[in-house]
Protein backbone atom coordinates (compact mmCIF):
# COMPACT_ATOMS: atom_id res chain seq x y z
CA UNK A 1 0.00 0.00 0.00
CA UNK A 2 1.58 3.18 -0.98
CA UNK A 3 1.04 6.52 0.91
CA UNK A 4 -2.02 7.89 -0.84
CA UNK A 5 -5.38 8.66 0.28
CA UNK A 6 -7.54 5.17 0.13
CA UNK A 7 -10.44 5.80 -2.20
CA UNK A 8 -12.61 4.60 0.99
CA UNK A 9 -12.10 4.44 4.22
CA UNK A 10 -14.13 3.23 7.28
CA UNK A 11 -12.86 4.21 10.50
CA UNK A 12 -14.18 1.93 13.25
CA UNK A 13 -18.14 2.22 12.40
CA UNK A 14 -20.85 1.15 13.81
CA UNK A 15 -24.29 1.39 12.23
CA UNK A 16 -27.38 0.50 14.80
CA UNK A 17 -31.16 0.33 13.65
CA UNK A 18 -34.02 0.20 16.22
CA UNK A 19 -35.76 -2.95 16.42
CA UNK A 20 -38.82 -3.02 15.41
CA UNK A 21 -40.26 -5.70 17.69
CA UNK A 22 -41.64 -2.80 19.98
CA UNK A 23 -38.86 -3.24 22.46
CA UNK A 24 -37.20 0.02 22.02
CA UNK A 25 -34.03 -0.99 21.33
CA UNK A 26 -31.33 -1.28 18.69
CA UNK A 27 -29.26 -3.63 17.30
CA UNK A 28 -26.09 -3.11 15.22
CA UNK A 29 -26.14 -4.34 11.58
CA UNK A 30 -22.32 -3.18 11.68
CA UNK A 31 -20.09 -2.97 14.64
CA UNK A 32 -16.53 -1.28 14.54
CA UNK A 33 -15.84 -2.17 11.05
CA UNK A 34 -12.60 -0.45 9.61
CA UNK A 35 -11.00 -1.38 6.20
CA UNK A 36 -9.65 0.74 3.21
CA UNK A 37 -10.17 0.12 -0.52
CA UNK A 38 -6.89 1.49 -2.48
CA UNK A 39 -8.20 3.35 -5.97
CA UNK A 40 -8.15 0.82 -8.77
CA UNK A 41 -8.90 -1.86 -6.49
CA UNK A 42 -11.62 -4.59 -6.41
CA UNK A 43 -12.45 -5.67 -3.06
CA UNK A 44 -15.17 -8.52 -3.12
CA UNK A 45 -17.56 -8.85 0.41
CA UNK A 46 -18.51 -12.52 1.17
CA UNK A 47 -21.05 -12.94 4.00
CA UNK A 48 -23.85 -14.83 4.89
CA UNK A 49 -27.20 -13.36 4.41
CA UNK A 50 -27.67 -10.68 7.43
CA UNK A 51 -24.48 -10.08 8.15
CA UNK A 52 -24.94 -6.39 7.13
CA UNK A 53 -23.08 -6.54 3.76
CA UNK A 54 -25.70 -4.13 2.61
CA UNK A 55 -25.71 -1.73 5.08
CA UNK A 56 -22.47 -0.96 4.48
CA UNK A 57 -22.89 -0.60 1.01
CA UNK A 58 -25.84 1.61 1.85
CA UNK A 59 -22.89 3.38 4.45
CA UNK A 60 -20.68 3.92 1.39
CA UNK A 61 -23.11 5.26 -1.29
CA UNK A 62 -24.37 7.66 1.46
CA UNK A 63 -27.41 6.44 2.19
CA UNK A 64 -27.19 6.17 5.70
CA UNK A 65 -25.33 7.78 8.33
CA UNK A 66 -22.81 6.01 10.73
CA UNK A 67 -24.12 5.68 14.01
CA UNK A 68 -20.50 6.07 15.27
CA UNK A 69 -17.00 6.34 13.76
CA UNK A 70 -16.23 7.42 10.09
CA UNK A 71 -16.91 6.77 6.44
CA UNK A 72 -14.75 8.31 4.10
CA UNK A 73 -15.10 8.10 0.15
CA UNK A 74 -12.63 10.02 -1.80
CA UNK A 75 -11.50 12.41 1.65
CA UNK A 76 -14.84 13.12 1.96
CA UNK A 77 -18.24 12.03 3.86
CA UNK A 78 -20.65 10.48 1.46
CA UNK A 79 -23.83 11.24 3.49
CA UNK A 80 -23.16 14.88 4.48
CA UNK A 81 -21.77 15.41 0.95
CA UNK A 82 -23.93 13.71 -0.81
CA UNK A 83 -24.43 15.45 -4.18
CA UNK A 84 -20.76 16.10 -4.28
CA UNK A 85 -20.71 12.38 -5.77
CA UNK A 86 -22.69 13.06 -8.71
CA UNK A 87 -21.81 10.98 -11.27
CA UNK A 88 -18.77 9.49 -9.25
CA UNK A 89 -20.32 6.38 -7.94
CA UNK A 90 -22.36 3.88 -9.92
CA UNK A 91 -24.27 1.09 -7.77
CA UNK A 92 -25.40 -2.31 -9.46
CA UNK A 93 -28.00 -3.60 -7.43
CA UNK A 94 -28.79 -6.91 -6.35
CA UNK A 95 -32.08 -6.43 -8.73
CA UNK A 96 -32.40 -4.69 -11.82
CA UNK A 97 -34.17 -1.67 -10.11
CA UNK A 98 -35.13 -0.35 -14.10
CA UNK A 99 -37.96 2.56 -14.05
CA UNK A 100 -40.93 0.27 -16.17
CA UNK A 101 -42.09 3.02 -17.61
CA UNK A 102 -38.56 3.90 -19.61
CA UNK A 103 -37.35 2.18 -22.40
CA UNK A 104 -33.92 0.14 -22.43
CA UNK A 105 -32.04 3.01 -24.01
CA UNK A 106 -33.92 5.50 -21.52
CA UNK A 107 -33.16 3.81 -18.39
CA UNK A 108 -29.38 3.73 -19.28
CA UNK A 109 -29.32 7.45 -20.06
CA UNK A 110 -30.46 7.68 -16.77
CA UNK A 111 -27.65 8.77 -14.61
CA UNK A 112 -26.13 10.85 -17.80
CA UNK A 113 -29.87 12.78 -17.75
CA UNK A 114 -29.43 13.66 -13.90
CA UNK A 115 -25.98 14.24 -14.66
CA UNK A 116 -27.31 16.81 -17.14
CA UNK A 117 -25.58 15.27 -20.03
CA UNK A 118 -26.29 16.95 -23.15
CA UNK A 119 -29.20 15.32 -24.89
CA UNK A 120 -26.83 13.76 -27.93
CA UNK A 121 -24.31 12.93 -25.89
CA UNK A 122 -26.55 11.01 -23.50
CA UNK A 123 -28.12 8.94 -26.85
CA UNK A 124 -24.67 8.81 -27.81
CA UNK A 125 -23.33 7.04 -24.95
CA UNK A 126 -26.46 4.67 -24.20
CA UNK A 127 -25.78 3.50 -27.76
CA UNK A 128 -22.44 2.83 -27.06
CA UNK A 129 -23.33 0.57 -23.76
CA UNK A 130 -26.40 -0.85 -26.12
CA UNK A 131 -24.39 -2.46 -28.52
CA UNK A 132 -21.32 -3.34 -25.52
CA UNK A 133 -23.47 -5.23 -23.76
CA UNK A 134 -25.42 -7.35 -26.59
CA UNK A 135 -28.46 -4.83 -26.66
CA UNK A 136 -28.92 -3.17 -30.14
CA UNK A 137 -31.89 -4.14 -31.21
CA UNK A 138 -33.37 -3.50 -27.74
CA UNK A 139 -33.40 -0.05 -26.92
CA UNK A 140 -36.87 0.54 -27.45
CA UNK A 141 -38.02 -1.90 -25.41
CA UNK A 142 -39.48 -1.61 -21.96
CA UNK A 143 -38.73 -3.66 -19.28
CA UNK A 144 -41.53 -5.95 -19.28
CA UNK A 145 -40.75 -7.47 -22.53
CA UNK A 146 -36.80 -8.33 -21.29
CA UNK A 147 -35.66 -11.15 -20.09
CA UNK A 148 -33.73 -10.77 -16.12
CA UNK A 149 -30.88 -11.26 -17.92
CA UNK A 150 -31.34 -8.54 -20.77
CA UNK A 151 -32.74 -6.32 -17.65
CA UNK A 152 -29.74 -6.69 -15.21
CA UNK A 153 -27.29 -6.00 -18.66
CA UNK A 154 -29.54 -2.67 -18.85
CA UNK A 155 -28.63 -2.14 -14.91
CA UNK A 156 -25.54 -2.57 -15.65
CA UNK A 157 -24.91 -0.19 -18.61
CA UNK A 158 -26.77 2.12 -16.52
CA UNK A 159 -24.09 1.97 -13.91
CA UNK A 160 -21.00 1.98 -16.30
CA UNK A 161 -22.53 4.76 -18.68
CA UNK A 162 -21.71 7.43 -16.12
CA UNK A 163 -17.90 6.28 -16.19
CA UNK A 164 -17.99 5.99 -12.38
CA UNK A 165 -14.90 6.31 -10.54
CA UNK A 166 -16.77 4.23 -7.71
CA UNK A 167 -18.75 1.08 -8.74
CA UNK A 168 -20.78 -0.58 -5.65
CA UNK A 169 -22.30 -3.89 -6.73
CA UNK A 170 -24.28 -5.77 -4.26
CA UNK A 171 -24.59 -9.36 -5.51
CA UNK A 172 -25.90 -8.02 -8.81
CA UNK A 173 -26.05 -11.83 -10.90
CA UNK A 174 -27.73 -13.67 -7.72
CA UNK A 175 -30.84 -13.25 -9.15
CA UNK A 176 -29.83 -14.76 -12.99
CA UNK A 177 -29.38 -18.20 -14.07
CA UNK A 178 -25.96 -20.13 -13.53
CA UNK A 179 -25.24 -19.53 -17.43
CA UNK A 180 -26.06 -16.24 -17.55
CA UNK A 181 -24.33 -15.14 -15.01
CA UNK A 182 -20.96 -16.50 -15.65
CA UNK A 183 -21.41 -14.90 -19.26
CA UNK A 184 -21.92 -11.49 -17.46
CA UNK A 185 -19.46 -11.93 -14.72
CA UNK A 186 -17.16 -12.39 -17.34
CA UNK A 187 -18.02 -9.05 -18.81
CA UNK A 188 -18.47 -7.38 -15.82
CA UNK A 189 -14.68 -7.86 -14.97
CA UNK A 190 -13.69 -7.39 -17.95
CA UNK A 191 -15.52 -3.75 -18.09
CA UNK A 192 -13.70 -3.02 -14.73
CA UNK A 193 -10.25 -3.85 -16.20
CA UNK A 194 -11.13 -1.31 -19.02
CA UNK A 195 -12.73 1.51 -16.77
CA UNK A 196 -10.35 1.18 -14.02
CA UNK A 197 -12.59 2.30 -11.59
CA UNK A 198 -12.67 1.08 -7.71
CA UNK A 199 -14.97 -1.31 -6.54
CA UNK A 200 -16.75 -2.83 -3.86
CA UNK A 201 -18.42 -6.30 -5.14
CA UNK A 202 -20.89 -8.05 -2.48
CA UNK A 203 -21.61 -11.42 -3.44
CA UNK A 204 -23.09 -14.76 -1.45
CA UNK A 205 -20.53 -16.85 -3.90
CA UNK A 206 -16.93 -17.50 -3.17
CA UNK A 207 -16.19 -18.78 -6.54
CA UNK A 208 -17.64 -15.29 -7.57
CA UNK A 209 -15.32 -13.53 -4.84
CA UNK A 210 -12.29 -15.00 -6.29
CA UNK A 211 -13.13 -14.48 -10.25
CA UNK A 212 -13.60 -10.82 -9.54
CA UNK A 213 -11.74 -9.72 -6.34
CA UNK A 214 -7.94 -8.23 -6.19
CA UNK A 215 -8.74 -8.44 -2.76
CA UNK A 216 -11.57 -10.40 -0.67
CA UNK A 217 -12.90 -10.04 3.00
CA UNK A 218 -15.46 -12.18 4.68
CA UNK A 219 -17.77 -10.99 7.22
CA UNK A 220 -19.36 -12.40 10.12
CA UNK A 221 -22.54 -10.40 11.83
CA UNK A 222 -22.69 -7.83 12.46
CA UNK A 223 -20.65 -6.80 9.66
CA UNK A 224 -17.33 -7.61 11.03
CA UNK A 225 -14.15 -8.49 9.16
CA UNK A 226 -13.87 -12.46 10.00
CA UNK A 227 -11.15 -13.22 7.21
CA UNK A 228 -9.47 -11.16 4.99
CA UNK A 229 -7.20 -11.97 2.20
CA UNK A 230 -5.26 -10.24 -0.97
CA UNK A 231 -6.07 -12.62 -4.53
CA UNK A 232 -3.53 -12.62 -7.16
CA UNK A 233 -4.17 -13.54 -10.65
CA UNK A 234 -1.16 -15.86 -10.58
CA UNK A 235 -2.60 -18.04 -7.78
CA UNK A 236 -1.78 -21.51 -7.81
CA UNK A 237 -4.86 -23.84 -7.60
CA UNK A 238 -3.70 -25.49 -4.35
CA UNK A 239 -3.52 -21.48 -2.68
CA UNK A 240 -7.15 -20.64 -4.11
CA UNK A 241 -8.16 -24.42 -2.12
CA UNK A 242 -6.57 -22.74 0.68
CA UNK A 243 -8.55 -19.31 0.00
CA UNK A 244 -11.36 -21.19 -0.18
CA UNK A 245 -11.72 -23.28 3.38
CA UNK A 246 -10.25 -20.30 4.97
CA UNK A 247 -13.31 -18.68 3.19
CA UNK A 248 -15.29 -21.56 4.49
CA UNK A 249 -14.42 -21.55 7.89
CA UNK A 250 -15.08 -17.72 8.66
CA UNK A 251 -18.15 -18.39 7.09
CA UNK A 252 -19.29 -21.24 9.51
CA UNK A 253 -18.80 -19.02 12.27
CA UNK B 1 -22.00 -13.29 -23.66
CA UNK B 2 -24.88 -14.66 -25.07
CA UNK B 3 -25.98 -13.04 -28.17
CA UNK B 4 -29.27 -12.10 -26.00
CA UNK B 5 -31.64 -14.71 -28.31
CA UNK B 6 -31.61 -16.91 -25.98
CA UNK B 7 -33.20 -14.06 -23.70
CA UNK B 8 -35.79 -13.43 -26.09
CA UNK B 9 -36.77 -17.24 -26.08
CA UNK B 10 -37.17 -16.86 -22.52
CA UNK B 11 -39.31 -13.80 -21.90
CA UNK B 12 -40.59 -13.31 -25.75
CA UNK B 13 -42.00 -9.95 -26.09
CA UNK B 14 -46.20 -9.54 -26.92
CA UNK B 15 -46.29 -10.24 -30.94
CA UNK B 16 -48.14 -8.62 -33.45
CA UNK B 17 -51.08 -11.81 -33.25
CA UNK B 18 -51.30 -11.07 -29.93
CA UNK B 19 -52.22 -7.43 -30.14
CA UNK B 20 -54.39 -8.07 -32.76
CA UNK B 21 -56.19 -10.71 -30.59
CA UNK B 22 -56.06 -8.03 -27.36
CA UNK B 23 -57.83 -5.20 -30.16
CA UNK B 24 -60.60 -7.62 -30.57
CA UNK B 25 -60.83 -8.59 -27.35
CA UNK B 26 -61.49 -4.72 -26.85
CA UNK B 27 -63.59 -4.30 -29.73
CA UNK B 28 -65.57 -6.76 -28.87
CA UNK B 29 -66.22 -5.24 -25.29
CA UNK B 30 -67.11 -1.85 -27.31
CA UNK B 31 -69.47 -4.12 -29.51
CA UNK B 32 -71.19 -5.93 -26.38
CA UNK B 33 -71.66 -1.96 -24.86
CA UNK B 34 -73.56 -1.15 -27.94
CA UNK B 35 -75.73 -3.74 -27.92
CA UNK B 36 -76.83 -3.43 -23.80
CA UNK B 37 -77.65 -0.23 -24.46
CA UNK B 38 -79.80 -0.95 -27.52
CA UNK B 39 -81.26 -3.90 -25.62
CA UNK B 40 -82.37 -1.09 -23.04
CA UNK B 41 -83.54 1.36 -25.15
CA UNK B 42 -85.74 -1.47 -26.84
CA UNK B 43 -87.17 -3.06 -23.64
CA UNK B 44 -87.54 1.06 -22.79
CA UNK B 45 -89.88 1.37 -25.81
CA UNK B 46 -91.62 -1.97 -25.25
CA UNK B 47 -92.63 -0.23 -21.76
CA UNK B 48 -93.78 2.73 -23.84
CA UNK B 49 -96.66 0.33 -25.09
CA UNK B 50 -98.14 -0.59 -21.72
CA UNK B 51 -97.32 2.60 -19.43
CA UNK B 52 -98.82 5.92 -19.64
CA UNK B 53 -96.18 8.14 -21.60
CA UNK B 54 -95.45 10.43 -18.46
CA UNK B 55 -94.13 7.38 -16.82
CA UNK B 56 -92.36 6.06 -20.14
CA UNK B 57 -92.23 8.26 -22.97
CA UNK B 58 -91.47 6.33 -26.45
CA UNK B 59 -87.75 6.12 -27.38
CA UNK B 60 -88.10 8.51 -30.29
CA UNK B 61 -89.80 11.61 -28.09
CA UNK B 62 -86.36 11.14 -25.65
CA UNK B 63 -84.82 11.48 -28.65
CA UNK B 64 -86.76 14.43 -30.04
CA UNK B 65 -86.17 15.74 -26.68
CA UNK B 66 -82.03 15.39 -27.04
CA UNK B 67 -81.60 17.01 -30.09
CA UNK B 68 -83.94 20.15 -29.17
CA UNK B 69 -81.45 20.57 -26.42
CA UNK B 70 -78.77 20.92 -28.82
CA UNK B 71 -80.90 22.95 -31.40
CA UNK B 72 -81.02 26.03 -29.03
CA UNK B 73 -78.12 27.78 -27.68
CA UNK B 74 -79.25 28.63 -24.44
CA UNK B 75 -79.60 24.60 -23.67
CA UNK B 76 -76.39 24.15 -25.23
CA UNK B 77 -74.83 26.59 -22.99
CA UNK B 78 -76.72 24.78 -20.29
CA UNK B 79 -75.22 21.36 -21.06
CA UNK B 80 -71.84 23.00 -21.40
CA UNK B 81 -72.09 24.60 -18.13
CA UNK B 82 -72.31 21.37 -16.32
CA UNK B 83 -69.76 20.21 -17.85
CA UNK B 84 -67.94 23.05 -17.42
CA UNK B 85 -68.66 22.69 -13.60
CA UNK B 86 -67.25 19.78 -13.18
CA UNK B 87 -64.45 19.53 -14.88
CA UNK B 88 -63.02 23.10 -12.21
CA UNK B 89 -64.60 21.55 -9.22
CA UNK B 90 -62.35 18.01 -9.78
CA UNK B 91 -59.54 20.67 -10.93
CA UNK B 92 -59.90 22.51 -7.54
CA UNK B 93 -60.26 19.05 -5.95
CA UNK B 94 -57.23 17.54 -7.67
CA UNK B 95 -54.72 20.46 -6.91
CA UNK B 96 -55.93 21.18 -3.02
CA UNK B 97 -55.80 17.29 -2.38
CA UNK B 98 -52.51 17.20 -4.03
CA UNK B 99 -51.08 19.78 -2.15
CA UNK B 100 -52.66 18.24 1.21
CA UNK B 101 -51.01 14.57 0.44
CA UNK B 102 -47.58 16.16 -0.44
CA UNK B 103 -48.05 17.66 2.61
CA UNK B 104 -49.53 14.29 4.67
CA UNK B 105 -46.64 12.35 3.13
CA UNK B 106 -43.91 14.88 4.19
CA UNK B 107 -45.17 15.54 8.11
CA UNK B 108 -46.83 12.62 10.11
CA UNK B 109 -47.83 14.78 12.60
CA UNK B 110 -49.72 16.44 10.06
CA UNK B 111 -51.10 13.44 8.78
CA UNK B 112 -52.28 12.32 11.77
CA UNK B 113 -54.56 15.65 12.41
CA UNK B 114 -55.52 15.78 8.20
CA UNK B 115 -56.42 12.30 7.88
CA UNK B 116 -59.49 11.70 10.47
CA UNK B 117 -60.80 15.30 9.27
CA UNK B 118 -60.82 14.12 5.59
CA UNK B 119 -62.20 10.63 6.66
CA UNK B 120 -64.89 12.74 8.86
CA UNK B 121 -65.80 14.63 5.25
CA UNK B 122 -66.16 11.84 3.68
CA UNK B 123 -69.38 10.88 5.75
CA UNK B 124 -71.36 14.76 5.12
CA UNK B 125 -73.25 14.00 2.64
CA UNK B 126 -73.51 16.44 -0.62
CA UNK B 127 -76.69 17.50 0.08
CA UNK B 128 -75.43 19.08 3.56
CA UNK B 129 -72.47 21.19 1.74
CA UNK B 130 -75.39 22.81 -0.46
CA UNK B 131 -77.03 23.79 2.11
CA UNK B 132 -73.54 25.01 3.66
CA UNK B 133 -72.36 26.46 0.79
CA UNK B 134 -76.15 28.22 -0.02
CA UNK B 135 -75.84 29.86 3.90
CA UNK B 136 -71.89 30.51 3.60
CA UNK B 137 -72.05 32.36 -0.07
CA UNK B 138 -73.44 34.62 -2.16
CA UNK B 139 -71.98 33.72 -5.66
CA UNK B 140 -73.91 30.87 -7.31
CA UNK B 141 -70.82 29.65 -9.19
CA UNK B 142 -68.71 29.56 -6.20
CA UNK B 143 -71.47 27.53 -4.06
CA UNK B 144 -71.62 25.27 -6.86
CA UNK B 145 -67.64 25.21 -7.16
CA UNK B 146 -67.22 24.85 -3.20
CA UNK B 147 -69.61 21.65 -3.04
CA UNK B 148 -67.72 19.99 -5.84
CA UNK B 149 -64.27 20.68 -3.85
CA UNK B 150 -65.59 19.63 -0.68
CA UNK B 151 -67.11 16.48 -1.97
CA UNK B 152 -64.00 15.11 -3.95
CA UNK B 153 -61.33 16.34 -1.79
CA UNK B 154 -61.25 13.51 -0.09
CA UNK B 155 -61.29 11.06 -2.86
CA UNK B 156 -58.54 12.97 -4.55
CA UNK B 157 -56.03 13.28 -1.80
CA UNK B 158 -56.37 9.47 -0.40
CA UNK B 159 -55.47 8.38 -3.46
CA UNK B 160 -52.75 10.54 -4.52
CA UNK B 161 -51.32 9.84 -0.95
CA UNK B 162 -51.86 5.81 -1.71
CA UNK B 163 -49.65 6.64 -5.33
CA UNK B 164 -47.38 8.44 -3.12
CA UNK B 165 -46.59 6.09 -0.94
CA UNK B 166 -47.17 3.02 -3.43
CA UNK B 167 -43.61 4.18 -4.93
CA UNK B 168 -41.07 1.37 -4.60
CA UNK B 169 -38.41 1.92 -2.11
CA UNK B 170 -36.13 -0.26 -4.41
CA UNK B 171 -36.50 2.69 -7.60
CA UNK B 172 -36.50 5.41 -5.18
CA UNK B 173 -33.30 4.34 -3.48
CA UNK B 174 -31.98 3.59 -7.47
CA UNK B 175 -32.62 7.37 -8.48
CA UNK B 176 -30.85 8.65 -5.33
CA UNK B 177 -28.29 6.67 -5.62
CA UNK B 178 -27.64 9.20 -9.17
CA UNK B 179 -27.94 12.34 -6.46
CA UNK B 180 -30.63 14.36 -8.60
CA UNK B 181 -31.86 17.18 -7.62
CA UNK B 182 -35.37 17.54 -6.19
CA UNK B 183 -37.09 19.06 -9.12
CA UNK B 184 -35.09 15.67 -11.43
CA UNK B 185 -36.46 13.33 -8.76
CA UNK B 186 -40.06 14.52 -9.41
CA UNK B 187 -39.71 14.66 -12.40
CA UNK B 188 -37.81 11.16 -13.06
CA UNK B 189 -39.44 9.24 -10.55
CA UNK B 190 -42.14 10.85 -8.75
CA UNK B 191 -44.80 11.86 -11.89
CA UNK B 192 -44.27 8.85 -13.64
CA UNK B 193 -44.75 6.71 -10.65
CA UNK B 194 -47.52 8.18 -9.44
CA UNK B 195 -49.48 8.87 -12.79
CA UNK B 196 -51.22 5.82 -13.02
CA UNK B 197 -52.86 6.79 -9.50
CA UNK B 198 -53.94 10.14 -10.74
CA UNK B 199 -55.84 9.06 -13.73
CA UNK B 200 -57.54 6.18 -11.79
CA UNK B 201 -58.72 9.05 -9.24
CA UNK B 202 -59.67 11.41 -12.10
CA UNK B 203 -61.78 8.36 -13.37
CA UNK B 204 -63.47 7.62 -9.88
CA UNK B 205 -63.78 11.13 -9.26
CA UNK B 206 -65.53 11.90 -12.36
CA UNK B 207 -68.46 9.35 -11.40
CA UNK B 208 -69.25 11.02 -7.79
CA UNK B 209 -68.79 14.58 -9.40
CA UNK B 210 -71.55 14.28 -12.04
CA UNK B 211 -73.90 13.05 -9.02
CA UNK B 212 -72.92 15.87 -6.95
CA UNK B 213 -72.65 18.55 -9.58
CA UNK B 214 -76.67 17.98 -10.39
CA UNK B 215 -77.51 18.35 -6.86
CA UNK B 216 -75.85 21.37 -6.89
CA UNK B 217 -77.36 22.53 -9.54
CA UNK B 218 -80.84 21.24 -8.45
CA UNK B 219 -80.80 23.67 -5.56
CA UNK B 220 -79.11 26.38 -6.32
CA UNK B 221 -78.07 27.25 -10.13
CA UNK B 222 -79.96 28.78 -12.57
CA UNK B 223 -78.69 26.47 -15.61
CA UNK B 224 -77.16 23.54 -16.21
CA UNK B 225 -78.69 20.07 -16.26
CA UNK B 226 -79.26 19.85 -13.00
CA UNK B 227 -81.69 22.70 -13.38
CA UNK B 228 -82.79 21.53 -15.85
CA UNK B 229 -84.16 18.41 -14.08
CA UNK B 230 -85.93 20.33 -11.82
CA UNK B 231 -87.82 22.35 -14.90
CA UNK B 232 -88.37 19.20 -16.11
CA UNK B 233 -89.60 17.94 -13.15
CA UNK B 234 -92.19 20.22 -12.77
CA UNK B 235 -93.72 19.97 -15.58
CA UNK B 236 -93.98 16.36 -15.57
CA UNK B 237 -91.49 15.69 -18.42
CA UNK B 238 -90.33 12.82 -18.42
CA UNK B 239 -88.65 12.80 -21.68
CA UNK B 240 -87.05 16.19 -20.92
CA UNK B 241 -85.70 14.44 -17.64
CA UNK B 242 -84.00 11.40 -19.80
CA UNK B 243 -82.77 13.82 -22.56
CA UNK B 244 -81.20 15.78 -20.01
CA UNK B 245 -79.65 12.55 -17.90
CA UNK B 246 -78.74 11.70 -21.40
CA UNK B 247 -76.26 14.80 -21.65
CA UNK B 248 -74.78 14.45 -18.48
CA UNK B 249 -73.74 10.60 -19.10
CA UNK B 250 -72.70 11.29 -22.59
CA UNK B 251 -70.05 13.91 -21.00
CA UNK B 252 -68.88 11.68 -18.39
CA UNK B 253 -68.52 8.76 -20.98
CA UNK B 254 -66.69 11.29 -23.29
CA UNK B 255 -64.61 12.47 -20.42
CA UNK B 256 -63.95 8.86 -19.35
CA UNK B 257 -62.71 8.22 -22.71
CA UNK B 258 -60.22 10.80 -22.72
CA UNK B 259 -59.28 9.57 -19.59
CA UNK B 260 -58.62 6.11 -21.23
CA UNK B 261 -56.95 7.65 -24.13
CA UNK B 262 -54.12 9.57 -21.84
CA UNK B 263 -53.66 6.29 -19.86
CA UNK B 264 -53.20 3.52 -22.64
CA UNK B 265 -50.71 6.31 -24.11
CA UNK B 266 -49.14 7.32 -20.75
CA UNK B 267 -49.02 3.85 -19.18
CA UNK B 268 -48.31 2.08 -22.73
CA UNK B 269 -44.92 0.60 -20.79
CA UNK B 270 -47.66 -1.67 -18.73
CA UNK B 271 -47.06 -5.40 -20.10
CA UNK B 272 -50.11 -6.25 -22.75
CA UNK B 273 -51.68 -8.62 -20.17
CA UNK B 274 -51.81 -6.33 -17.15
CA UNK B 275 -53.87 -4.07 -20.03
CA UNK B 276 -56.15 -6.59 -20.24
CA UNK B 277 -56.81 -7.32 -16.85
Amino acid sequence: MTDEVPEIEFERVTKSFPRTDGSGGTFDAVRDLSFAVRRGELLAILGRTGCGKSTTFNLISGLLRPTSGRVTVKGRDPFTQFTWFRGKIGIVFQNDRLMPWRTAFANIGLGLELNKVEKDRRAEIAAFWLARLGLKDHGSDFPHALSGGMRQRVSIARAFAIKPEILLCDEPFSALDELTANALREEFRGLLLETKATAIFITHSIEEALKLGDRLMVFERPARIAYETGLRADMTEPDRDDVRANIRRALAV
Amino acid sequence: MSDGAGDIRANPPPLARERRAEARTRQFGKFEGVAAIVGLAVAWQIASYFFPNFLFPTVPAIAERFLEIFSSLDTTLDAFATGGRILLGLAGAFFLGGFLAALMAQSSPFERYAYPLLSFNQGIPALSWVVIAIIWFKGIEFRIFFIMVMTTLPGFTFQLLDAYRSISNDLYEMTLSFRPSRFDLLRTLIWPAVLPGILTSWKVNLGNASRVVVVAELVGATGGVGYQLLLQQQVFDMAGAIAWTIVLVIFVLIVQSLITLIEMRALRYRAVSERQS
